[in-house]
């Protein structure tokens, strides 16, 4: 009853006129110009930077080493706007088999870890077998492990063995610190899956793995694809693995590494430098802005990767 | 079932696996023949190769699965289904036991052992906090984790309780995450710009300098004061460590706006709307209600930031490369592994970074596991 007469309350002083705010259909309190001021100042700083840099890569080299890139944005049509930047750094320079070197290094780096992954969450999840919990225990605890606690050991390993320098190397080396974090998101997920579903599935005749690729895998995809993005901007965007394992020499580096010895290099070259990053950017920014959704989920679950 | 058809079976599986590992074997040893792509334009040749590699390590992993699970299902029955788990996880085990477990112990042992003959084990350590160099990243480390979680958590929850009363709610929201798409490395790149310094008396092209000197400019024709000389600053102690924490404030504040702006669309509107109805002004809502029920969300945007700062690495040893008095424990480790090939050094300081990140990490997993995220 109690509640009854609070909701009769709570509409009536609802329906009374707001005294001070003006609100919203839905209750909120309309913002006002200091807090529209301030979302505007935060806004303006988070892409102001960002915004130079793309329009100082179309800027040629004497307006963008002598000007600010904000005399180009007054005067727009005192400027000579050119693609040149970008012609120069992707045909002379190493960038465009750094661009190819990093796809060849994100995509598998991708693909491997949530493959081994979604084995092991499956296998974990829904089988019965001595050492289970042990086993799961350590590999979850592992997220704890910076991975600057594996560089020496490895390196001394991959020099041994030759793996420095391959793009199988870089692989298994993402894979490895990807792992943990990977089977704590697809654990997460497949064992909440309904029960009822692989009964019916062995009943009628379907092996485990044959549940797992026409069941679970695509019945997990949501969890798949955050670990996915997640996983692909880190490797994409990496540098330290990629500096140690996989090095600088031209065959084998990646975008970060590139733009790293450009910066190193050619500092000064500003026109160039700015096309190289951006072109280092694109990538990253279409996967994430056409996948944020997914994205912002791995981010919760992701945020404890070591 | 009779032996012929498990001799049937056998061989298939037999089959399949040559098959998979002369495929990838072949593929490898093609990929990193550097004759085979000699006849091509290099721009087709590099194609050619990344197309193979993507295709090997894509279909390889799948490949092997594959093998496995068809030997597994060859073998009588007792064994596969015994052996069957094992299937699935032990191939994840045994790449952590290779690229986790294995090295990690190796740091550790290596710490201690890798010392001079007849020194302590404790040798490394000593000469770690004696040496002035270390003491400096170790206090470098300290500056960065005080500053750079605490106000991206700030920046990100005022942004956030402040963006969810407007129109451009989402617009706004997009700019302010986005640099979390970009890498360390651009990240730096982008704010060397904004740090460009140009001796005085020629044109800024730094927006910072520019803004400052502008100023400077302004305040001096008003008399307040005689001007002011742009500032090098990422060259200018202890201004320059300052600088290189804001990059990385910039970067993390997209995160800590988005699980805080879910966590407050969270809050249950019965909560705020009550306290509307009393009277409760905005921020007493904001700091008395909102902030109370976020408090898990907090914590684990603010260690999950703070373990994120202290491995910071990559912005620093792009812009400065250490120098300048900006080096953290993190960019030393990696001078003392390829510059000064002193493993029994950087070993040291990769397990001071753990003991560092441990005690985080532990608060940040047991408060998802809270949260309900995760297993």
């Amino acid at each position: 009853m109690t509640v009854v007469a609070n909701e009769e309350t709570a509409t009536r002083i609802e329906a009374k006129p707001p005294k001070k705010h003006k609100r919203r259909k839905d209750g909120m309190v309309k913002a006002g110009w200091l807090v529209r001021l301030s979302v505007l100042l935060v806004v303006l700083m988070w892409t102001l930077p960002t915004m130079g840099l793309l329009i100082n890569s179309f800027r040629d080299s004497v307006d963008s080493s002598s000007t600010g890139w904000w005399t180009s944005v007054f005067s727009p049509f005192a400027t000579e706007w050119t693609m040149g930047n970008y012609e120069t750094v992707l045909t002379s320079g190493g960038l465009f088999d750094a661009l190819i070197n990093s796809l060849i290094v994100t995509i598998p780096a991708t693909v491997i870890p949530i493959t081994l992954a979604a084995f092991a969450a499956y296998g974990f999840a829904w089988m019965r077998f001595r050492g289970r919990g042990l086993l799961f225990g350590i590999l979850v605890g592992l997220l704890v492990v910076p991975l600057q606690l594996s560089l020496v050991p490895l390196l001394q390993v991959y020099q041994g063995t030759g793996l420095t320098g391959s793009f199988v190397g870089i692989w298994l080396a993402h894979t490895g610190f990807g792992l943990p974090l990977a089977v704590f998101i697809l654990y997460g997920f497949i064992s909440q899956l309904p029960q009822d579903l692989f009964e019916s599935a062995y009943i009628d005749g379907a092996s485990p793995f044959t549940a797992f690729t026409k069941l679970v895998l695509p019945l997990s995809v949501p969890a798949l694809a955050s670990f996915a993005i997640f996983q692909f901007l880190w490797v994409w965007n990496d540098f330290l693995v990629a500096l140690v394992f996989l090095g600088t020499s031209s065959d084998v580096a990646v975008l970060t590494i590139e733009l790293a010895s450009i910066v190193g290099s050619r500092g000064e070259a500003y026109h160039l430098l700015t096309a190289a990053a951006f072109v280092s950017m694109v990538i990253p920014l279409v996967v994430f802005l056409a996948l944020q959704r997914y994205f912002v989920r791995g981010l919760l679950a992701g945020s404890v990767k070591g | 079932m009779t032996a012929d058809r498990v001799g049937l079976r056998m061989a298939r599986a037999f089959l399949v696996v040559v098959v998979t590992f002369a495929a990838l074997w072949f593929g490898l040893g093609f990929l990193s023949d550097p004759v085979a792509f000699e006849g091509m334009a290099p721009t087709v040749s590099k194609l050619t190769q990344a197309v193979i590699a993507i295709i090997l390590g894509v279909a390889g992993i799948w490949a092997l699965f594959y093998a496995g699970n068809t030997i597994l299902e060859a073998l009588p029955r007792r064994a596969t289904e015994t052996l069957r788990p094992y299937l699935f996880v032990m191939p994840a085990i045994a790449v952590v036991g290779l690229y986790l477990i294995y090295p990690t112990a190796g740091t550790v042992v290596t710490s201690f052992t890798d010392v001079p003959e007849g020194a302590g084990l404790l040798h490394n350590y000593t000469e770690a906090f004696t040496n002035p160099d270390v003491l400096l990243n170790l206090r470098n480390n300290l500056i960065w984790l005080l500053i750079a979680p605490a106000v991206s958590v700030v920046i990100g929850l005022v942004f956030a309780g402040l963006v969810d009363r407007i129109k451009l709610e989402s617009l706004a929201k997009s700019f302010v995450f986005m640099p979390l798409a970009i890498s360390f490395v651009g990240a730096a790149v982008i704010w060397k710009f904004v740090y460009a310094w140009k001796p005085e008396g020629q044109e800024q092209i730094g927006i910072l300098n520019a803004i400052w000197v502008w100023a400077g400019g302004i305040l001096a024709d008003l008399g307040v004061l005689q001007g002011v000389e742009p500032v090098a600053w990422l060259q200018k102690i202890p201004m320059n460590t300052f600088a290189l924490i804001a990059i990385m404030i910039w970067l993390q504040v997209g995160f800590a706006m988005v699980v805080l702006s879910a966590a407050i669309k969270g809050v249950p509107s019965e909560l705020t709307e009550a306290a509307r109805i009393d009277g409760a002004s905005e921020q007493q809502i904001f700091f008395r209600i909102t902030i109370p029920s976020i408090r898990g969300a907090l914590l684990v945007v603010y260690t999950t930031i703070a373990i994120a700062v202290l491995k910071v690495f990559d912005i620093i040893f792009v812009t400065t490369g250490g120098n300048f008095d900006t080096s953290v424990v993190a960019v030393r480790m990696y001078q003392e592994m390829f510059r000064f090939r002193n493993f029994g050094q950087a070993t040291t300081l990769a397990v001071i970074l753990l003991v560092a990140v441990i005690p985080i990490m532990v608060v940040n997993i047991r408060n998802l596991r809270r949260q309900g995220i995760g297993a």
